[in-house]
């Protein structure tokens, strides 16, 4: 396959960036998109240019390090992560635009890698649990109904890539941060910071500049692990219940 | 209390570790800044969803009101008549009509204020557009903020037209059939309406499934309904709105 690329290119945060368009052949349609730059980047080095720098780590779909908006899609045009995405889903001679994830929270670093440690700040202020160290406690010891289990578990597929933030077009946070916060909050290992859970990782997520849900949906279309939309809505029912309970 | 209901049923290692460590850390950590009801996204959103359905409500009583021009200028300036006087004896004249307008007028500048900050903040959380352009989003949902403004500018004009009567060709105080008929025999009282009656109509299609979202009422099953719901909604104020200007156009009310 020979493919042109218009690919985002910019030295640093500060610097200003453009579209560069480059032409690659050779490509097979077993490549996957993350290997068909590497193949630009080889030719580039060859050539002494300066390679295209993007993120990656895994490349089987599981750690959220991989992003690139590809033809105006996050992860591109399959429901997966950009490094799960084949060339098989693309045609000889087409034309590709590849460019970083785009919020306000997500400043570029360089070329298609953005600082998304806005995501770590939001963990840091309630992904976690209150759990004793020591000896596991036994696997049986709390139970979980099965509903709730499969609730948590659905949640907790989120790999935190960003892809949802990149495609909405309020640069919203909220289809992440339901996802962690619905996560735990339905487990009872989570229930004693069911409360401040939401409160402050909702408060993280607005002070780091992240816009509001318009419910416009198309986080949860460009999700690569299938977050629903109506998480959103859970999360709210979590914040209204904890605005309730909680003593100011 | 929540901690309770825990220590009763979870195992007896959690039960005195937990509780305990939590308390712990609860107690030093400082609120982020943004942590009131007013000061969060989803806090102003809520205003905007409570208010949008106090706005629902009145227009699903007032469309009904206005369908009575069909009947006949006898029940439709009786109708006009008793807004003025229910609630009596008990309220004084007009009373009733004045605690609707102020409840009415909270709910406008709630609604418009807080659909102002955020739409603000929205638009500088995606300062970049993408390079390439897709469409996103349906219609209903890309006009919020514009349909917003134009459904504004109507409730001004509405009310110097039909309440205060101040651009009302006919002018009548009390004689509201004739003075909708005013209206509707000109142009551009009818180009106004008309326009501004499909905006609400896109607006309540998308607000509706939004205020339910925000009010925590979502879930995977019940969404469908709630689309369906909006657009059903949607469909039949905008064509309980429009038929009275297209009746008056027709011939079929004067
Ligand atoms: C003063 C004029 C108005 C402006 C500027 C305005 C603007 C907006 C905006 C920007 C939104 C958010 C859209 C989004 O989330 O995508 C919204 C939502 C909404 N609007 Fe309005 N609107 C106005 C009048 C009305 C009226 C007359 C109604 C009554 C039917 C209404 C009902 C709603 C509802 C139910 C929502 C959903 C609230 C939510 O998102 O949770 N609005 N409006
Ligand atoms: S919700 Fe989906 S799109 Fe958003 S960070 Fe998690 S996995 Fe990525
Ligand atoms: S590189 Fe790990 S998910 Fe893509």
């Amino acid at each position: 396959m020979k493919l042109k690329l218009r690919v985002w290119r910019q030295r640093n945060t500060d610097a200003p960036g453009a579209m560069a368009t480059y032409e690659v052949d050779g490509i097979s349609q077993d490549m996957s998109f993350l290997e068909m730059l590497d193949t630009l980047n080889e030719e580039l080095i060859l050539r002494g240019e300066d390679p295209v720098a993007f993120d990656h780590d895994c490349r089987e779909g599981i750690c959220g390090a991989c992003s690139l908006v590809i033809n105006g899609d996050a992860h591109g045009p399959e429901r997966t992560t950009t490094c799960q995405l084949h060339m098989r889903s693309f045609k000889d001679g087409d034309s590709i635009d590849v460019e970083p994830w785009r919020a306000a929270a997500f400043p570029v670093v360089k070329d298609l890698v953005v600082d998304r440690s806005a995501f770590d700040r939001i963990i840091q202020a309630g992904g976690y649990i209150t759990a004793p160290t020591g000896a596991a406690p036994d696997a049986h010891a709390t139970p979980v109904a099965k509903p709730d289990a499969d609730f948590a578990f659905e949640h907790a597929e989120c790999i935190g890539c960003g892809a949802c933030v990149a495609a909405c077009p309020n640069g919203s946070a909220m289809l992440f941060t339901s996802a962690k916060v619905n996560h735990l909050n339905v487990l009872p290992q989570g229930a004693p910071e069911r409360e401040t859970r939401v409160l402050d990782m909702v408060a993280t997520m607005d002070a780091e500049g992240f816009g509001g849900c318009t419910l416009a949906g198309e986080c949860a279309t460009a999700c690569p692990k299938g977050i629903p939309l109506p998480s959103i809505s859970a999360m709210n029912k979590e914040w209204l219940r904890a605005t309730r309970k909680v003593r100011r | 209390m929540e901690m309770s209901r825990i220590m009763s049923w979870t195992s007896g290692y959690l039960r005195f570790s937990v509780p305990r460590m939590a308390l712990a850390t609860r107690t030093d950590r400082k609120p982020p800044p943004t942590r009131t009801f007013w000061g969060s996204t989803v806090g102003k959103k809520t205003v905007m969803a409570v208010s949008g359905l106090i706005m629902l409500g009145y227009l699903v009583a007032h469309v009904m009101g206005n369908l009575k021009v069909f009947f006949g200028p006898e029940e439709f300036n009786a109708y006009g008549h008793w807004l003025r006087t229910m609630g009596g004896p008990v309220l004084h004249y007009e009373w009733a009509l004045w605690i609707v307008r102020v409840v009415l007028v909270a709910a406008v500048v709630g609604h418009a204020v807080s659909a102002y900050q955020l739409s603000r903040r929205d638009l500088k959380a995606r300062p970049t557009p993408y390079a390439h352009k897709r469409r996103r989003a349906s219609y209903a949902t890309r006009t919020m903020r514009w349909g917003g403004i134009i459904v504004a500018l109507f409730i001004v004009w509405h009310l110097l037209d039909l309440t205060t009567l101040t651009v009302n060709e006919n002018a009548q105080p009390g004689h509201p059939y004739e003075n909708v008929v005013a209206t509707f025999s000109t142009w551009y009282g009818n180009v106004i309406y008309i326009v501004a009656m499909l905006a609400v109509g896109l607006h309540i299609q998308h607000g509706f499934f939004s205020a339910a979202q925000t009010l925590g009422m979502g879930n995977a099953t019940r969404d469908r309904a709630l689309k369906a719901l909006a657009g059903v909604l949607a469909l039949l104020l905008t064509a309980g709105f429009v038929s009275v200007p297209v009746a008056v156009m027709t011939g079929v009310v004067s």
